[in-house]
């Protein structure tokens, strides 16, 4: 039990020297995407291997350890960033880390006995590109060129480990801000390091910590936003499962600067890791006396709680998800009043998202002039991505703010995959926008974005190349809203709907003359007036593309063509006549008879009666038969 | 109504909830999370004892996604159609899911309710995509013939 | 005091005194906000988006529910919000059954208002409106249609917030939204209390009364039925405006004639029974004084509440007065008339009531197999009989109703707004006939439109704790308080808010149940027989017609409903 700040400060020192006594640590990468490709197996036989050998001892028991046996951990950590290449398994050995990646079942004897007993490093398991490899995690350039500060924890040790915490400094700023600062002087702080919500609207975290304090009524809360739905985007869920006690860390801050005492943590449905990871990471800190009632002897008493989403996305927008708390549906509410003069059981509340807390701690112990020198002026910090799509490397990525497009999608991403040419990124998933070559060099920051019609959203960036169609995605994306719709106010629960219909019509090949227009039309009265603001941007994605897409538009409604041939009751078949011999083979298959010609001529295909079953293509002996 | 239905599970998880309104939706989820979906008997009886009308239980159910009035397969199968999964095409991951099962946009469930399979808007492993899980476990970088193997294997597990 | 506050609304600089919202606003300045989904009774909702308007900045809010502030400059009426409400409607009419001729709320639609107000032409998108076929019809009382319905939210609110019955509430979400009881089923099987208020707030044909005007019409018709016509207090202050007369003014007379003309063969006024009710209850609750009946004695004039009584609070059964409604007083008492005449006798009751129609379908009402009360129609559905019938309503000479139930008390009259009921009872109890002693029965704290009104009275040496209650969320609070072990004597519940002057069968405009009441009170003053007791029409039916039937013909036993 920690009851004072000296007991914390011991339970430090333990935790550091105890750590320190570890000959090695196998860092297993414990994210979801590295549990899908199997990395929990692989857990579990470096476990064994460890447990099987003698003269090894597995886990750390200061009190009995011998001096001859060699201590040996092995962890499981958050998500080490580059998804693609798990499973994911570090080798560290004091400042020596050996990054492996797609470590297979069978690798694990050889890795135990050669890198962990061992000093060797086993060349074929680790990172490779354009024939060099790279041994440490940090000389990957898709690590490299990153500054992870909310991801800074991801990787490096057990996230389920309080004591692996507080070694890494965890606490410390909590402790700075209980002992040395007033409640005021932290609210003063984090204003002052111009912190922006990651959440989307980029609201400044400060000035509604400042707006909360000053209300009259003295119940407050503080309420995180672990509801990240935006399809294409997992940083949230990341932080929430690789580093639980920084996010919590981060919010206990924020309540004794509101003096706040419960914390609500809304997860999203899909994150049943993030749920297990927080609520073992609430229960130890309550056993350890780090929550609950006169935290360290003061008078501070916090207690966490945690809400499972029940799959709605509208309940990332903070009065939906505050009434889904309070056991409604999660309808959107009128504003004014705002959450933080009434919010969560009508009382002033904190709303900020996972990415926004988890930053909080690192400003407090290093100060908000040190923060603010990261990024631009107006977005101060760094920001993380979901970098996916037809790129080399995907995965989770944290650059300051203000870096540009070019550099995230080429130097971190690793380019195009396979080389393929690049055409968009959409940015900010279902609210956010299409940018394209044009946007390369522009800025990634609050305000820069905004401009352009786009915004950071929860930061997901799905880079697409030339075989994907731009009308097909701003459909995706309507139909997303559409579903996701809560229904309450008329412009989203109708507008959306009939906007989808004529996207849907475009892609079938049935656009009218006037849709284009029709479509900015409904696009510019749902932004004005939907009633939350999920509903305001949901035409974004359908703005964006006509804006900087507009010739596929038209040529999917005037041509009845898909530039990117992705749409499928668009694609044309038609036979190359200079490549056609004239066997008939093909007129015989057709099932619709839409073929016809004369035998050792060019043959033809009638596209009115064509269905695009494509079985002329194989049949064909000579590939004279083509699609597009 | 009916009075064969036992309220056992759902008294308890109601205690565990301490019969609170405001919690209606994790006792939706632990009930949900025993049957595998939400019996319709429970309504009246959750109506009684949190003093909440049937009306709204079912307004709140309805709501949200996850919950459902008809029983679902042993294997929930999610399968994510999140904009990365669905720009590295899992649409034909879905459509080879539903040939082989018999579903489709309407039928979600198999009638020897074995597996239920819906689409999710994303998973978080956006970065293996096409991602699906089943109940709990995410699988990564999926194909048709994939898709096959792991039903074939959950077949097996009965 | 602090300085007058002032905002500019379209260029006008307007004070603000108070006001909730700008809508609020914009109406005190005489402009009439288009809306779906306000209602000032009950909370801002905010969803149908066609009260938006535009600050000086270019910027769009919702006068619902942005509250004045000093300062503030806003238009409401610029070329882009008529741009966004033309399509908020278009949008709403295509997701609609646009039959409009046929719709039983055909011209007393807002959206048919606001279309034709915003100049819609034409709609852009494909009908997708939901099929009539799936009409909830199984009520007596209302009849539901998902194809009308415009999902602004207000029936949902009104049976939650303000009646606490919970029947409806929304389903699903998005675009598969509706308004839907638990599991769609039906609403009869609901816990609908057959209240109306849903019906009367609804802005189109959603949720309507359920219309029987063409059984009231068969039966005038037949030869060998006679017809025989009741008329609630509350129908005669409520008909004007409708009929190009002042809204809340008494058109008793003018009612009378119209139904006569139609072919009624006899009229009478439900007033009559009302004073006989007064003579019951009273003589009931003052046996429950004195010989330690069980209390609180609670009203039974109103079918909402019993219902709501038997559904959710089957303890309280046996506080609620033995006594029948005054409908259904009346339709003994008619029917027994006429119980030996060689035609039929078709009983038809004309109230403000929606509840009334399950009410006079209850089997507690029938004789031998016949209902005292063979139809109930409402005010809405009189008024459009009347239209029918081509009679020119404000023209027509008023004439009286017939005996033997000619004659009605002022005590009588008041039933039909809250409080009514208690002041005609205290009307009876008080000792001092003077007016001295009518104007201190006023004054006891029964009148006016607060949900719930609570005194306490001398009466011997005992304080007697009284209340008067409307709504049925008020009705709720109450009986919690009395569950808890607060002591009431005497409690008068009516279900709608304000009673029945504002009941789901009238028509319905904001503020009409202040005018209506007002119009009650008038009608009272008027009269030159205030109290029951003194009506010699009361006296002559208990020594003619009644006997020592009373039990019989005026008193019900409402048993405790087990679920099944």
């Amino acid at each position: 039990m920690i009851k004072t700040q000296n007991e914390l400060a011991l339970n430090r020192t333990a935790a550091l020297d105890a750590i320190a006594s570890y000959d090695c640590r196998i860092l297993v990468c414990s994210g979801t995407g590295c549990i899908a490709t199997g990395s929990n197996k692989i857990y579990e036989i470096f476990a064994e291997l460890v447990k099987e050998t003698p003269g090894v001892t597995l886990e750390f028991a200061p009190h009995d350890a011998k001096e001859h046996e060699e201590l040996v951990g092995v962890k499981k950590t958050g998500c080490q960033g580059c998804c693609e290449l798990g499973p994911l398994v570090r080798i560290q050995k004091g400042e020596r880390v050996i990054q492996y990646v797609k470590v297979q079942q069978s690798d694990c004897k050889a890795i135990f006995e050669r890198s962990v007993l061992g000093d060797e490093v086993i060349e074929e398991l680790l990172y490779h590109k354009a024939g060099e490899a790279f041994r440490s995690p940090s000389d990957i350039p898709f690590i490299a060129k990153q500054t992870r500060m909310v991801l800074e924890n991801c990787g490096r040790f057990d996230s389920e480990s309080l004591d692996e915490y507080l070694a890494s400094g965890g606490f410390k700023a909590l402790e700075k801000a209980m002992f040395e600062m007033s409640r005021e002087e932290v609210i003063e702080e984090i204003d002052k390091s111009g912190l922006r919500g990651r959440g989307g609207g980029g609201f400044p975290a400060g000035r509604k910590w400042k707006q909360v304090a000053s209300q009259k009524e003295k119940v407050r809360y503080v309420v995180c936003n672990g509801d990240e739905g935006d399809p294409g985007a997992f940083m949230d869920g990341s932080v929430m499962e690789g580093d639980p006690y920084k996010l919590i860390e981060g919010m206990m801050i924020a309540a004794y600067a509101v003096s706040a005492e419960n914390g609500y943590i809304y997860v999203r449905a899909e994150y049943p890791m993030s749920v297990s990871r927080l609520k073992l990471a609430i229960k130890t800190l309550e056993e350890r006396g780090l929550l609950g009632d006169n935290i360290m002897g003061t008078d501070f008493s916090f207690h966490m709680h945690i809400n499972r989403g029940a799959g709605a996305f509208v309940c990332g927008e903070g009065s939906a998800l505050t009434a889904s708390i309070e056991g409604n549906r999660g309808f959107p509410r009128v504003k004014p009043p705002r959450t933080v003069e009434h919010g969560l059981f009508d009382k002033p509340t904190v709303l900020n998202n996972v990415e926004t807390y988890a930053n909080v701690p690192k400003i407090i112990e290093m100060g908000s002039d040190w923060f603010r020198a990261i990024g631009t002026d107006n977005s101060s910090g760094c920001k993380t991505f979901s970098l996916t799509g037809a790129i080399e490397n995907t995965g989770l990525i944290e650059v300051p703010m203000g870096t540009t497009l070019r550099e995230v999608i080429f130097d971190i991403g690793g380019g195009m995959k396979n080389g393929a040419e690049f055409k968009a990124v959409q940015i900010g998933g279902p609210s956010g926008a299409c940018l394209t070559k044009e946007h390369l060099d522009m800025p990634l920051d609050f305000d820069t974005l905004k401009k352009v019609g786009a915004m950071v959203g929860s930061g997901g960036l799905v880079v697409m190349d030339e075989s994907t169609c731009m009308v097909e995605v701003a459909r995706f994306f309507m139909n997303f809203t559409q579903n996701e719709s809560c229904g309450k106010c008329v412009p989203c629960r109708e507008g959306t709907k009939r906007m989808l219909e004529i996207l849907e019509r475009i892609v079938a090949g049935e656009g009218r003359d006037g849709d284009i227009e029709l479509l900015l039309e409904l696009a510019e009265t749902i932004s004005a007036t939907a009633l939350c603001g999920l509903g305001k941007s949901a035409p974004n994605p359908v703005v964006s593309t006509i804006k900087n897409f507009r010739e596929e538009y038209e040529a999917h409604i005037y041509e009845k063509r898909c530039p990117a041939g992705a749409c499928q009751k668009l694609k044309r078949i038609y036979i190359d006549p200079e490549l056609c011999k004239g066997c008939s083979k093909c007129a015989r298959q057709c099932p619709v008879e839409a073929i016809s010609g004369k035998v050792k001529e060019p043959f033809s295909i009638d596209l009115e009666k064509c269905i695009r079953c494509g079985s002329c293509i194989s049949t064909c002996p000579f590939g004279a038969i083509k699609e597009g | 109504m009916n009075s064969s239905f036992d309220f056992t599970v759902v008294d308890q998880i109601l205690a565990a909830n301490n019969n609170s309104p405001q919690a209606i939706i994790a006792i939706l989820q632990d009930i949900q999370e025993h049957y595998r979906y939400l019996p319709k008997e429970i309504v009246p009886h959750l109506s009684a004892k949190l003093g909440m009308s049937e009306a709204k239980i079912y307004s709140i159910a309805t709501f949200y996604e996850n919950f459902s009035f008809e029983p679902k397969g042993k294997y929930v199968i999610k399968v994510c159609d999140g904009t990365a999964c669905h720009v590295r095409h899992s649409t034909p991951v879905l459509e080879a899911l539903w040939n082989e099962l018999g579903l489709s946009k309407e039928k979600h469930t198999t009638d020897d309710l074995m597996f239920t399979v819906e689409t999710v808007s994303c998973l978080g492993a956006c970065g293996l995509a096409p991602t699906m899980m089943v109940n709990e476990q995410v699988y990564a970088a999926m194909t048709p013939e994939k898709v096959l193997a792991v039903l074939e294997e959950l077949r097996g597990r009965g | 005091m602090s300085e007058k506050q002032y905002m500019t609304i379209d260029g006008i600089p307007v004070e603000i005194n108070g006001e909730k919202n700008i809508l609020e606003l914009c109406q005190k300045i005489g402009i009439k906000m288009p809306t779906f989904c306000y209602h000032s009774d009950l909370s801002i909702y905010g969803a149908c988006r066609m009260c938006m308007v535009e600050n000086k900045w270019g910027g769009i809010e919702a006068a619902c529910s942005t509250p004045p502030r000093a300062g503030m400059e806003i238009k409401t009426n610029t070329e882009r919000l008529r741009r966004y409400r033309k399509n908020i409607l278009e949008l709403l009419l295509a997701n609609h059954c646009r039959d409009c001729t046929v719709c039983e709320n055909n011209q007393n639609c807002k959206l048919q208002e606001l279309a034709m107000r915003f100049n819609i032409e034409g709609v852009r998108f494909p009908n997708r409106a939901k099929s009539t076929k799936n009409d909830d019809t199984s009520s007596v009382c209302i009849v539901r249609d998902a194809g009308k319905c415009i999902l602004c939210g207000d029936c949902v609110r009104v049976c939650n917030e303000i009646q606490n019955v919970g029947a409806i509430d929304f389903a699903h979400r998005g675009s598969k939204m509706v308004i839907s009881t638990a599991f769609g089923k039906p609403l009869a099987e609901s816990p609908c209390v057959g209240c109306g208020q849903c019906a009367a707030v609804c802005p189109t044909g959603a949720i309507v009364v359920k219309n029987n005007i063409q059984c009231v019409w068969d039966a005038i018709s037949d030869p060998n039925v006679r017809t025989s016509v009741q008329i609630a207090p509350a129908v005669r202050v409520a008909i004007g405006k409708e009929l190009k007369c002042r809204e809340g003014e008494n058109v008793m007379g003018k009612i009378v004639a119209a139904l006569r003309r139609m072919g009624f063969d006899e009229i009478y006024d439900t007033t009559l029974s009302a004073d006989l009710t007064v003579m019951e209850e009273t003589a009931e609750f003052i046996d429950r004084l004195e010989n330690g009946g069980k209390l609180p004695l609670i009203t039974s004039c109103c079918p909402g509440w019993i219902q709501y009584a038997e559904k959710k609070h089957p303890e309280f059964l046996e506080n609620i007065s033995t006594c029948r409604s005054p409908m259904q007083m009346m339709g003994s008492l008619v029917k027994d008339q006429n119980m030996d005449a060689e035609q039929k006798m078709f009983h038809v009751a004309i109230m403000p009531c929606t509840a009334k129609k399950f009410e006079a379908s209850r089997p507690e009402f029938t004789k031998n197999g016949e209902p005292d009360v063979d139809a109930v129609i409402t005010t809405q559905e009189l008024i459009r009989m009347i239209k029918e019938s081509g009679l020119v309503f404000d023209e027509l000479e008023p004439e009286a109703v017939d005996m033997p139930f000619g004659t009605v008390s002022g005590a009588g009259v008041i039933f039909g707004v809250t409080g009514g009921v208690t002041e005609a009872v205290l009307r009876r109890v008080s000792e001092n006939k003077s007016r001295a002693g009518l104007l201190e029965a006023a004054n006891a704290g029964q009148r006016g439109m607060e949900g719930i009104k609570e005194f306490y009275l001398p009466y011997g040496d005992r304080q007697l704790h009284i209340a008067v209650v409307s709504g049925l969320g008020n009705a709720e609070r109450v009986l919690l308080r009395a569950s808890a072990g607060e002591h009431f004597d005497f409690i008068e519940i009516m279900a709608c808010p304000g009673g029945c002057v504002n009941g789901g069968g009238q028509p319905y405009f904001s503020n009409a149940k202040e005018a209506r009441s007002k119009g009650l009170y008038e009608a009272d003053r008027m009269l030159s027989i205030r109290r029951s007791q003194e009506n010699p029409i009361v006296n002559s039916v208990y020594k003619k017609i009644i006997k020592d039937r009373a039990h019989e013909l005026l008193h019900v036993h409402y048993t405790a409903k087990h679920e099944d």
